[in-house]
């Protein structure tokens, strides 16, 4: 694809619309490739995993006591028999035209076995995304430029990011549910019968997750905002009349925030696969639970579709990142300019 | 020249906070020690000393971003506007020159669309920028443009005073003649009065009419331009002219 150049004049201004246009094409051109090839490295690499740790989908449904050859019949009848790249081959072209497969444990296609913990899964890393950035924004700019209760508030911070989010998760559950009752822990109400019940759950689970990232998050806004406070260009915005909050929402906050916003997508990342660990602990019947079943079960169609979903899902997340940076921050518009 | 005022200050003492322990503690750091001074309509005051001595700081004490600790700061015109030293920092990177020339006027709110946008091309045209800057941002401009953008940003809401601190100092030379021209021309155009920040005695020799000399936040010694160069009273007068030779 051919882009046009433009010719600089005495000095540069931005690149005219119709060469934007161009760029935005070729760009979403080269992110979906990526992304693509993304999630096609990630799903072999988990295919050829599977070949490599012991046991695989006959063993585990015949148990340890199978005779050899009613192990051969099942791994022949599974298609197992046949060398990976055949395997991984015939998956890939069952993904590229939409069929997952069927599960060996379950005997169901993968995709109505999954979409219901998908939703749920991706409903659970929604709210603490939500929670991560409507909290640890706020916090970060407040506190930036705030010297009062430093120390305590280090501490605070440190405890935050170093308690891992299964502990938090046993802590929750043990007050707000065995204490305070506001919930059963082990017991996700079904969305459709309990709507509030179930809101109130996911909020918990989303908390227990949320906290660690939020103390990144708004370390890292804070340490950003107060980098962009010490600047010239604020002491001018000062001397032109105006406040605090205005420096910080015209001035300062456009230039702190899109390092904050590749990391909260980073963080999206991370949540998803925190979420595994998440749905351990508070029982939620999501994707990572059935994750972690079907790996024991060494059901592989099923590990394969949740893995490309979450590969998907970080590819995703990255993309959004890149995006709304450029929305807020001109100088990282396509091309880079400047 | 009148010697009607737009400034004066009296006995002024002033400072900032610094330095914070675990839990906050601060202190108070003294810059200027009974300073007073006044600036007279349509003159352009000097103000040198060598960096460390308060200039700065007295600048923001005038402006009331740092808060006197004694004494009176008296201003007889609005609230006067400041230029900055350094033009590649001064502006925030993220607006376009149209922005950064409305936001004064956005801050005080009471100027409609239109009128902003009015002000804005009429003072791009007395700092002899054209209107096809009015979309660049400031990193596509060089040192003189941006400092020409710093002096109309500073002059949208047609203050009457304005504090300059070192707003040359940071340009090259041919550059720096250019916008002292441009701010001779202002004065005379718009009736301004300038407090002149620097530490360079050449450029204050060509531009100012009166000069105060400052050492460790006092005013030491002040006059006319031809009384502190060509008969100084104080040592340390002496001593920063014969520095400038």
């Amino acid at each position: 694809m051919e882009c046009e150049e433009r010719t600089d004049k005495i000095f540069t201004l931005r690149s005219p619309r119709f060469s934007e246009g161009c760029l935005l094409m070729k760009y979403a051109l080269k992110r979906a490739a990526a992304g693509l090839a993304t999630m096609l490295i990630v799903s072999f690499l988990t295919f050829a995993a599977f070949d490599l740790i012991s046991g695989d989908a006959a063993t585990a449904m015949l148990g340890t006591s199978a005779t050899p050859e009613r192990l051969a019949a099942l791994r022949a009848e599974l298609g197992l028999d046949r060398p990976l790249p055949v395997r991984y081959g015939e998956w890939l072209l069952g993904f590229f035209t939409g069929d997952l497969g069927s599960s060996t444990s379950y005997k169901q296609p993968v995709w109505d076995l999954i979409a219901s913990k998908t939703g749920l899964t991706l409903c659970l890393s929604l709210v603490s995304f939500v929670l991560i950035a409507a909290v640890s924004i706020p916090l970060g700019v407040f506190t930036a430029g705030r010297r009062r209760f430093e120390g305590a508030r280090t501490a605070l911070n440190q405890l935050g990011m170093a308690v891992p989010p299964f502990f938090t998760g046993i802590l929750l559950s043990w007050v707000f549910g065995v204490g305070l009752k506001w919930f059963t822990p082990g017991q996700f109400p079904d969305a459709g019968r309990d709507f509030a019940g179930a809101a109130v759950y996911l909020l918990f689970a989303a908390a227990a997750l949320s906290i660690p990232r939020i103390a990144m998050t708004a370390r890292m806004l804070r340490s950003t905002v107060q980098e962009e406070l010490g600047k010239d260009y604020v002491r001018t915005a000062i001397s032109r009349g105006n406040d605090r909050g205005q420096v910080l929402r015209r001035h300062v906050l456009k230039n702190a925030l899109p390092p904050v916003v590749t990391f909260l997508a980073q963080t999206m990342a991370e949540i998803v696969a925190g979420s595994i660990v998440v749905e351990q602990v508070f029982v939620i019947p999501g994707l990572g639970q059935m994750l972690v079943t079907s790996i024991s079960n060494r059901d592989y169609p099923v590990v394969q579709a949740i893995v490309v979903i979450l590969a998907f899902w970080v590819v995703l997340a990255g993309t959004a990142a890149d995006l709304i940076n450029q929305r807020i921050d001109p100088r990282l518009r396509l091309g880079g300019a400047a | 020249m009148s010697e009607e005022l737009v400034l004066s200050l009296r006995h002024v003492y002033s400072g900032y906070s610094d330095g914070a322990g675990l839990f906050g503690k601060r202190q108070r750091q003294e810059v200027l020690h009974d300073v007073s001074f006044d600036v007279r309509h349509g003159e352009i005051l000097g103000l040198v000393g060598e960096s460390g001595t308060g200039k700065s700081t007295l600048a923001r004490t005038i402006l009331g971003m740092v808060r006197p600790d004694r004494g009176e700061v008296v201003h007889y015109t609005k609230r006067p506007q400041m230029i900055f030293q350094d033009p590649y920092s001064s502006l925030n990177p993220f607006y376009s020159v149209e922005w950064t020339l409305e936001e004064p006027l956005r801050v005080y709110g009471k100027y409609g669309r239109a009128e902003r946008k009015r002000r804005v091309r009429e003072m791009l045209e007395r700092v002899e920028l054209t209107e096809d800057y009015l979309k660049a941002k400031p990193s596509e401009l060089s040192g003189g443009q941006r400092q020409r953008v710093s002096i109309a940003a500073a002059l949208i809401r047609r203050p009457k005073f304005l504090i300059a601190d070192e707003p040359v100092s940071a340009l090259d030379v041919t550059i720096q003649a250019q916008i002292l021209d441009l701010l001779r021309a202002l004065r005379r155009e718009l009736d301004l009065s300038y407090l002149f920040i620097s530490h360079d005695l050449n450029v204050v020799y060509q531009l100012c009419d009166r000069v105060l000399v400052m050492k460790r936040g006092r005013i030491v010694e002040q006059g006319t331009v031809d009384e502190i160069f060509d008969h100084p009273k104080e040592d340390y007068t002496k001593q920063l002219l014969l520095a400038a030779e």
